[in-house]
């Protein structure tokens, strides 16, 4: 968690929400800039009446349609297979006025083009566009759609996985922080909150949970109330609390502990019936590092248990169960690449299990500032790669 | 009239026609201190200052030399009253030397008083404008000490970094014993723009900042939103403004690795030119209501622009005058970069405070900055010759 989220529109949500490429088409669109490396440019003009495309025959490889929108409605852009249903390429969502580029790998054969403003309707201007055999070497177009809906199916079933776990390691930890038995709750607390980090950018999506169980104490707004894990992590580690700091009553400790099993079980009926599409989870699996790389490398995120490699290497596990769903696709479409993510996750993980105590971890106030740094480094060495991720898959 | 000499007779709307050369100066002395709505200057030297043990007539004499010091470094000159190599041989010079040969550069130099100014030491605490509020804290804020608060501060702009930065270090030096240094804050590109003659900038994220900001050309709404008016009270604040001044680190290094489909989400503007993605042009009025796809409003409603913006706040808006910092890197290989926030404004508590509370609350920016440094000043008004910059706060 790094920050409170609108209680009705999450980050991760909004991206649902907007990313609106089919995993079953997956030859969606990734905006670019114009004039890349040997990619060609196609003006596409969107107006009220017309769908002017700047050329009607292009050679095979990369294609830019730059797409504006003249008209005064909101438009949207299709390239769409030689069955003129098949959708091989859109971008939605442009506002009048607006240019926004979809960018596409396309191969040799026969297309069409068509806008449509307004959103609605069969659209407008269809036309045919033919592509050119430019020789360019262009990696097959396999069947992939059932690998996708098995990628789809089974990151469903891991993040109801952990979250039933998640249930259970949080009641245990609760009943021993009622019972004050602190020792054994100190004990529980990392290895539960692993089950939430595995799927943190998830669990956040649900705007109105996330602040209620892992906001830390400087996300607080003046007069809010402070719940969650981190609220019970400063009464068990009250040595590392400013002074003065005052334990919890029996009556506080007792309502914290059950709002938290509260909560994990409202998550636990919430994420039963949701469904990820790819590009989804590959921007989970970059949120995750992005998590990694803001707030657990720098210790922010377990400020009195200092437990940070414990949710690390949750943040990692999780973003390499989602890499690993969608390997055998990427190798299809982009053999270097993911071998360079096996192998960069690997050095990663070597780097964790150097850290590793018993069944845990050395506290990240033992670690040194080169092993942070070198932490570090291999998490933006990790991350770069990982970013390209989504635009392999979906191009 | 690129490359021209000294503007004088010019008035400031032709001047910033200009984009400031090098040797244009402003006055120092009149009705609002310079460096607000002057065309923002390319470059920033800012510095907070905690006074020393002295009494109230040694603060009124520190004010004094400042004021005389600034006035003269802003039309080009030395800060004393010698050249710096033309003094007495066996004195150190009196002006430090870096400026020498160099024009004012566009130099504004401007001074405001903490709150902490208004406790018991100068038996100023009657005088204390309710407007300077200490802010409150914001979800989110990880402010730092040392770059937080103050008893004074300077803003020196110019287009010429070394000009400056030549004009903190001759005014900290004017108050040694008196004043001395609590934070400072170099700023290397303006990241507002605060005329309609000047282009919008960038920040660091490489969005246009600041399109919506209000510009010098808009009389009604700067005493409307700028200007503390004299009912507003106190007396002596009346054609001042209040000071907000935020470090606001960003992380750079995982928002280049998002996609350009999120960044313009998260700003609601498009990257190119800065449309709002509503439609239209950089200027044009973002429209929270257009639908895309599935019915979801084109701009997010928890956009930086959609958050930030004036009709959710019953108009209110802020004179932005920020700019960017990269202060070479932190301990583990990250650009220590960020936007060092300035905004200039009739009264924070209907202003600042609670557009960042709706900010820090939801904003989806949130997830790549972090505030660590904190700051409010009241900007006393302008001078006239003769007299000091807060003059009438201590009734002369």
């Amino acid at each position: 968690m790094q920050f409170p989220q609108n209680p009705t529109v999450s980050r991760s949500l909004a991206i649902f929400a907007t990313a609106a490429i089919s995993a079953l088409t997956l030859s969606g669109c990734v905006p670019n800039q114009p004039g890349g490396s040997g990619a060609t440019t196609i003006k596409v003009d969107s107006s009220a009446d017309e769908c002017a495309v700047s050329a009607a025959e292009a050679p095979s490889g990369s294609l830019v349609f730059s797409v504006t929108n003249s008209g005064d409605q909101v438009t949207e852009f299709y390239l769409l297979a030689d069955d003129g249903l098949r959708i091989i390429g859109e971008v939605e969502n442009i506002g009048p006025g607006i240019s926004r580029n979809l960018v596409v790998n396309a191969y040799p054969g026969d297309y069409f083009t068509v806008c449509k403003p307004g959103m609605i309707g069969a659209g407008i201007g269809r036309a045919a566009f033919k592509v050119t055999d430019s020789g360019a070497h262009l990696a097959l177009a396999g069947d992939v759609s059932e690998q996708v809906e098995t990628a789809n199916a089974n990151y469903k079933a891991y993040v109801k996985d952990q979250v039933e776990q998640l249930v259970t390691g949080t009641e245990a930890f609760a009943k021993a922080y009622i019972a004050g038995d602190d020792d054994a709750a100190r004990a529980l607390y990392a290895p539960a909150r692993m089950h939430w980090e595995r799927i943190e950018t998830v669990a956040e999506s649900f705007g109105d949970l996330d602040p209620r169980m892992d906001l830390r104490e400087a996300d607080l707004e003046e007069g809010q109330e402070w719940t969650g894990w981190h609220a019970i992590e400063k009464d068990l580690w009250p040595a590392e609390a400013e002074a003065g700091f005052e334990a919890y009553s029996s009556e506080k400790r007792n309502a914290l502990a059950d709002q938290l099993v509260a909560d994990t079980h409202t998550l636990y009926e919430k994420v039963q019936d949701l469904n990820y599409s790819l590009d989804q989870q590959t921007n989970e699996a970059i949120g995750l590092l992005d998590e990694v790389a803001s707030g657990k490398i720098t210790g922010e995120e377990e400020a009195w248990s200092h437990t940070d490699l414990w949710d690390f290497q949750a943040n990692i596990d999780g973003a390499r169960v989602l890499f690993e769903g969608v390997k055998p696709i990427l190798e299809q479409k982009d053999a270097e690449l993911a071998k360079t993510l096996t192998s960069e996750f690997a050095s990663l993980q070597k780097l964790l299990d150097a850290q590793r105590v018993g069944d845990g971890f050395r506290l990240y106030t033992e670690l040194s500032p080169a092993e942070i740094k070198a932490l570090s480094d291999q998490v933006n060495a990790l991350a770069e790669p990982l970013a390209g991720l989504t635009a392999a898959l979906v191009l | 009239m690129a490359g021209a000499g000294i503007g004088i007779g010019a008035d400031r709307a032709v001047l910033a026609a200009t984009e400031s050369p090098p040797a244009q100066t402003y006055p120092f002395y009149g009705k609002h201190q310079a460096g607000i709505t002057t065309p923002a200057q390319d470059r920033l030297h800012f510095a907070a200052f905690d006074v020393l043990d002295i009494d109230r007539s040694e603060l009124k004499s520190l004010l004094r030399d400042w004021t005389v010091a600034a006035a003269r470094m802003t039309s080009g000159l030395p800060a004393g009253r010698f050249d710096p190599g033309g003094g007495p041989y066996d004195a150190p010079p009196d002006d430090t030397g870096e400026a020498i040969g160099l024009p004012a550069s566009s130099l504004t130099i401007t001074f405001g008083f903490g709150p902490s100014l208004f406790d018991s030491r100068f038996g100023l605490q009657s005088s204390k404008p309710a407007a300077l509020v200490d802010l409150p804290h914001f979800p989110g804020d990880a402010l730092e000490e040392e770059r937080s608060g103050g008893d004074l501060c300077i803003q020196a702009c110019s287009q010429d970094p070394q000009v400056a930065v030549h004009a903190i270090r001759n005014l900290s030096r004017i108050a040694f014993g008196r004043a001395s240094l609590r934070w400072a804050q170099l700023g290397f590109g303006r990241t507002s723009s605060t005329s309609q003659s000047q282009s919008t900038p960038r920040n660091l994220f490489g969005f246009k900042d600041g399109t919506a900001n209000l510009k010098a050309e808009e009389s009604g709404e700067l005493d409307e939103q700028l200007w503390a008016a004299a009912e507003d009270g106190p007396a002596w604040m009346s054609g001042g403004s209040y000071l907000v001044a935020r470090t606001i680190r960003m992380r750079i290094e995982t928002w280049d690795r998002i996609s350009l489909r999120e960044q313009e989400q998260i700003f609601g503007r498009n990257k190119t030119d800065g449309a709002p993605l509503s439609g239209g042009q950089e200027f044009t009025e973002p429209d929270f209501e257009t639908l895309g796809r599935a019915d979801a409003p084109l701009i997010d409603p928890a956009s930086h622009v959609h958050l930030a913006h004036p009709s959710i706040h019953g108009g209110a808006k802020l004179l932005r005058r920020g700019y960017n910092f990269v202060d070479g890197n932190d301990e583990l290989g990250r650009l220590n970069a960020g936007l060092f926030f300035l905004a200039y404004q009739r009264d924070p508590r209907r202003q600042f405070i609670p557009i960042q509370l709706s900010l820090a609350r939801a904003d989806l920016l949130n997830e790549y900055i972090q505030h660590i440094g904190s700051a409010i000043f009241a900007i006393p008004p302008g001078c006239r010759e003769g007299s000091y910059i807060g003059s009438a706060l201590f009734g002369d």
